[in-house]
């Protein structure tokens, strides 16, 4: 990013209103989305900076993001959550594995179409994100606890997309 | 139709007309990626978008940058057609054959691009910037083709449709033309 600020200025404005912007879905859930695909993607630095990012818009508590990345059935992530991670899940592996019946079974759980929209959008971003990091070959510190500082950042300060 | 209810436009501007939050970055990225400034040409950026679009067999994004590559490299259509289906074989500069090979490896995973492919586009000439400026196409592309096929929105199956746009978005640039000129 700050090897070529022409383009980092867009990446960040994207992640700003992607994450940060106004949506339906909270912050912690759009950052927690964008931590499970990272995950699913293998690209520890996003999965570890995006999760403490989700944990820091939880007032620094783990256990959230953690249920959402793990997939498991834990009560805190809501079913609309949990088909919209499906959705994303897909997305992840290409677009064309969403079917009709995943975007139905989310609106059954009371997805509107803007949160559909901004799963697949967080979902696809963030296979570019996590190949831009990796292709690169950038470097990822591996322990958790690095992120932590990272992550509040992000989740207080934001990504500082201001155009221009 | 597209799985949720978009307007009425092809490709990728569906979903942008849908939420102009994200497409202004989205827009304005792509400007800069495939427009700005650059010691590749917009013909050899475009052919990238089109290679890694085909890769992930995203029928609107290839078509379109297919056309918007041959509209910068003076119509020619056959070159493009020969890039997405064997670049090695293709009427291009070895220094572009390497960087789609870099390309064609962020596309199934950053991880996959190696130490050697980096060197190898080096001695052909590639630039820090070129080899940063091809990952960072490639990871895009992975992005915006996931985005059409993730709502399945519309692509138009008429060749003329994808020329006529072509020239506009090559004349105006991204982010001008994306609620502009023709439908469907």
């Amino acid at each position: 990013m700050a090897f070529r600020p022409e383009t980092a200025v867009h990446l960040r404005a994207l992640a700003e209103a992607l994450l940060r912007g106004p949506s339906p879905l909270t912050s912690a859930e759009r950052e927690s989305i964008a931590a499970f695909v990272s995950s699913r993607n293998d690209c520890t630095f996003c999965y570890l900076s995006h999760r403490a990012a989700a944990a820091h818009h939880d007032g620094g508590d783990y256990t959230f993001v953690d249920a959402v990345t793990k997939g498991s059935g834990d009560a805190r992530v809501s079913p609309k959550l949990r088909a919209l991670l499906t959705i994303a899940g897909k997305v992840q592996q290409g677009g064309k594995r969403v079917t009709a019946e995943d975007v139905a079974a989310a609106r059954a759980e009371g997805a509107t179409d803007v949160e559909i929209h901004d799963a697949v959008l967080i979902a696809a971003a963030f296979c570019m994100y996590n190949r831009y990091v990796d292709g690169l070959a950038t470097f990822t510190p591996t322990d958790p606890a690095a992120y932590d500082p990272m992550g509040k950042r992000m989740a207080t300060q934001g990504y500082g997309g201001i155009r221009n | 139709m597209p799985h949720i209810a978009l307007p009425d436009l092809p490709g990728i501007r569906g979903p942008m007309a849908f939420r102009p939050e994200t497409a202004r970055p989205l827009n304005d990225l792509v400007d800069v990626l495939l427009r700005g400034p650059n010691t590749l040409t917009p013909g050899e950026r475009e052919l990238i978008a089109t290679f890694v679009s085909a890769e992930n067999d995203c029928r609107y994004c290839q078509t379109i940058h297919g056309a918007i590559a041959a509209h910068h490299l003076g119509g020619n259509e056959a070159l493009v057609v020969q890039v997405k289906a064997d670049p090695e074989r293709a009427a291009i500069s070895d220094k572009l054959k390497a960087l789609l090979v870099i390309a064609g490896k962020t596309a199934e995973s950053g991880k996959l691009v190696t130490a050697a492919d980096v060197e190898r586009a080096r001695q052909l000439g590639a630039t820090d910037i070129e080899i940063h400026d091809t990952v960072l196409i490639a990871a895009v592309f992975c992005m915006c083709n996931r985005y059409v096929d993730g709502l399945d929105t519309s692509a138009p199956d008429d060749p003329a449709f994808y020329r006529q746009r072509a020239a506009l978005v090559a004349e105006n640039g991204y982010a001008a033309s994306t609620l502009t000129g023709p439908s469907k």
